[in-house]
């Protein structure tokens, strides 16, 4: 029996790796997802490149050095203009805005009365830091008449940060969270592609069995249910088979990159071993830059990535079974593709949900009850649960108990849904000629 | 004698369609075996039994006297009305494939594929792939497919549809030599004159129920209902002879070619009447012809099944 199921693995696993398309979207998918970052970090530069002009029409005795420019913002100081003029002047000569500051002696009043005006709501970013400039300033002068020079409050000026360590005395980094959370969705969301693009693939293979009338030949010498498991298993097999070779390739690109760009790689490895105290030669600024990377490197070489890969592949598998075994079982209720769609939508919402909640609710909540609940629902769980292992396990993270109810819950759901899958799975490959509605599924497991 | 496959009371009901109601059947061993009846008469799932992809709801069924079986699977080859073949695969790799799920090594049946590849003559095939293949090709194929694990039963349903004649012949031929090495067949189908050709024992399903079985020749005269066909040679006037022939039998039917004189009747007889009509005639003329007719297996097919849907 075992060799039976060998045997359909093996062709399943073959079918999929010849076929034409499979090689190209193999070769093709990792270009399109690297072209892809390249344009989004390229159209966020361009949007973001964009310097602003704003007119300072100025008619007070302060904010004489204050407007210089910046990365965004740069200004045009009017002089001996009325503010009608100005406004005119600054919409022919197309600038952002026109900001007036009325003539008064003192500086409180003269920031009060000031105004920006622009043609629509002026952009955030940009009111903030005229604010920022009016706040500056008003500082210090409240200061000075507290009795504190200009270089007293310069010095005072100087920007902070704060230093950041764990219970355990490691130091650590700010925005550590985020890229945990990052690379949780990421194997989330590679979850959730991996089952929507290989429970097709199943989909696919059960329907043309049924088109092409092999199917009956087939089951007659091995069981459905064989069928089904050697389809699921050998489909998923091709997918293992594309991610090792994106894998591969994903490595030796970088490879390539780190090489043309003249990192050197093994010095950065040895860095990260070394304490920091070993680089006292360096310059002060050198030393910083790599105090804060080796600091990042070593967070992310202690986020539990055994834990994570196991974890993956574990919810991986179950998650893909459940779903495979449901996209087997309409595939072999339809006739056509065409039909799938009204079956199809409510296996992918939850998948679709998942994500959301992951990225919206547990990036910033990991361990919230809304976190909690989606990670334990077994629909959910392989996805939601992935994002919220990178904080690891226990104290922390999330706790024993919780992981362990969500696999227990996960197999449980895998053993029943495979079963009823296997049912209409049974029935409808024998079944031609119409699409069959919920109602009459539900009537296929009783036969 | 023996039965390859014996079927005990068996019934199988789809949710409220009942597809087969208390069938018995005895099937017996190195036969050819019709399984005849109408479009959806059950005929399908009864096989479907057979072969194990649906099980029935009561009732046994006896592979060689054992109950049917997981290991009866690769005793049993399966030629299904709806079949097909992988469209991308190539035909060796596909061939090999069944065949191999069927139980046979890889190597055993590569042999035997290659030996019926040069039989049915289509060796050059091997590579192509069955999108290439025309639909009476891919059927060689199949046929090849079921019947090369050697298997004691072989369940064929509709098996020359899609086959043209000659082909169709060359596929006769195949079964009745595999008959002839002692393998018991099942045969499925609606073409009576196939059935005439090459069944020795049938039985006729309509609506879920047996109505019909044994053995052909046995229904066959059951059936039969003394009607003769007469051809004589007449030397006087016909007219005057068919009267005398009229005042005693009833005849049927008459028609006569006065080129020739020759004339030809039906004539109904009661029992034990043909040697007495037989002396008369051949006191009053030549007998060219004297048989009597025996009906058709499709007379039997519609009459059975018409009467069947009378009685209700």
């Amino acid at each position: 029996m075992t060799g039976k199921l060998g045997l359909i693995i093996k062709r399943e696993y073959l079918a999929k790796v010849r076929n034409k398309s499979f090689i190209i979207m193999t070769i093709l998918s990792p270009i399109l997802i690297v072209g892809m970052i390249v344009l989004i970090a390229y159209l966020t530069k361009v949007n973001d490149s964009e310097k602003r002009v704003v007119a300072v029409l100025n008619e007070s005795d302060f904010f004489h050095e204050e407007f210089g420019s910046t990365d965004h913002l740069s200004f045009v100081k009017f002089r001996d203009l009325t503010l009608e003029k100005a406004k005119d002047s600054t919409s022919s000569m197309g600038l952002y805005g026109l900001l007036h500051i009325p003539e008064n002696e003192v500086l409180e009043q003269a920031s009060n009365q000031s105004y920006l005006y622009t043609k629509d709501n002026p952009n955030t970013q940009i009111t903030q830091q005229l604010e920022g400039i009016f706040q500056r300033k008003l500082r210090q002068e409240r200061l000075g008449d507290l009795g504190v020079s200009s270089e007293q409050f310069s010095s005072i000026e100087k920007p902070f940060e704060l230093n950041l360590s764990t219970f355990e005395g490691e130091k650590s980094v700010k925005g550590i969270t985020e890229i945990k959370a990052f690379i949780g969705g990421g194997f989330g969301y590679a979850i959730m592609m991996f089952i929507i693009i290989y429970g097709t693939f199943v989909m696919r293979s059960v329907i043309e069995e049924k088109t092409s009338r092999i199917i009956e030949v087939i089951i007659s010498s091995v069981k459905p249910f064989q069928l089904m498991l050697g389809k699921i298993i050998g489909t998923s097999l091709a997918g293992m088979t594309q991610f090792v070779i994106w894998l591969i390739s994903a490595s030796l690109l970088l490879f390539v990159v780190v090489l043309v760009s003249g990192i050197d790689l093994s010095a950065l490895m040895t860095e990260v071993q070394s304490t920091p105290g070993a680089m006292n030669g360096m310059s002060q600024f050198s030393q910083s830059l790599d105090n804060e990377t080796i600091l990042y490197a070593r967070e992310i070489l202690n986020i539990p990535w055994v834990l994570l890969i196991v974890s993956f592949l574990l919810y991986f598998v179950l998650g893909y079974f459940i779903y495979s075994s449901i996209y087997a079982a309409i595939g072999a209720a339809v006739d056509n593709e065409t039909d799938t769609q009204q079956f199809v939508f409510p296996v992918i919402l939850p998948l679709m949900l998942a994500i959301y909640v992951g990225f919206f609710s547990v990036f910033s909540n990991p361990h919230g009850p809304i976190a909690v609940g989606f990670s334990l629902f077994p629909l959910t769980s392989p996805i939601v649960m992935l994002m919220r292992l990178p904080a690891g396990i226990g104290e922390g993270g999330v706790p024993l108990w919780q992981l362990l109810t969500s696999i227990a819950l996960l197999i449980g759901t895998f053993l029943g849904i495979v079963y009823l899958a296997a049912k209409i799975y049974r029935v409808g490959i024998l079944m031609y000629g119409k699409r069959p509605t919920y109602r009459e599924l539900v009537r296929w497991l009783r036969y | 004698m023996d039965h390859i496959l014996v079927a005990k009371n068996v019934s199988k009901t789809y949710g409220d369609h009942k597809a087969l109601s208390n069938i018995s059947l005895e099937i017996p061993e190195n036969c050819i075996y019709g399984l005849l009846g109408p479009n959806g008469a059950g005929k399908t799932t009864f096989i479907r039994i057979i072969n194990q992809i649906t099980y029935p709801d009561t009732g046994t069924v006896l592979f060689n006297g054992k109950p049917l079986s997981p290991e009866h699977i690769a005793l049993i080859g399966y030629l299904p009305e709806e079949r097909g073949l992988y469209k991308s695969m190539r035909v060796g790799d596909q061939a090999l494939y069944l065949a191999q799920l069927k139980g046979l090594s890889r190597s055993e049946a590569k042999k035997r594929l290659k030996y019926w590849f040069d039989k049915l003559e289509i060796g050059d095939w091997w590579g192509k792939k069955i999108q290439e293949l025309s639909k009476g090709m891919a059927q060689k194929i199949q046929f090849i497919v079921t019947i090369l694990h050697e298997p004691k039963l072989l369940i064929f349903d509709e098996p020359f549809s899609g086959f043209d004649p000659i082909n169709a012949n060359i596929i006769k031929d195949e079964i009745l030599q595999l008959k002839e090495k002692g393998t018991s067949i099942i045969f499925s189908t609606h073409r009576m004159e196939s059935v005439e050709e090459l069944c020795e024992y049938i039985a006729l399903i309509h609506k879920s129920e047996k109505i019909l079985d044994g053995k052909l020749s046995d229904i066959k005269k059951s059936y039969k209902n003394n009607i003769f066909n007469v051809g004589v040679e007449v030397s006087e006037e016909s007219g005057s002879f068919l009267d005398t022939i009229q005042e005693r039998y009833q005849v049927l039917t008459s028609n006569f070619d006065a080129q020739e004189r020759q004339l030809d009747i039906s004539v109904q007889l009661a029992d034990n009447e043909t040697s007495v009509i037989l002396s008369e005639l051949s006191q009053m003329a030549k007998i060219n012809r004297f048989e009597e007719t025996i009906p058709s297996a499709n007379d039997i097919f519609i009459q059975t099944v018409n009467n069947r849907d009378n009685d209700r």
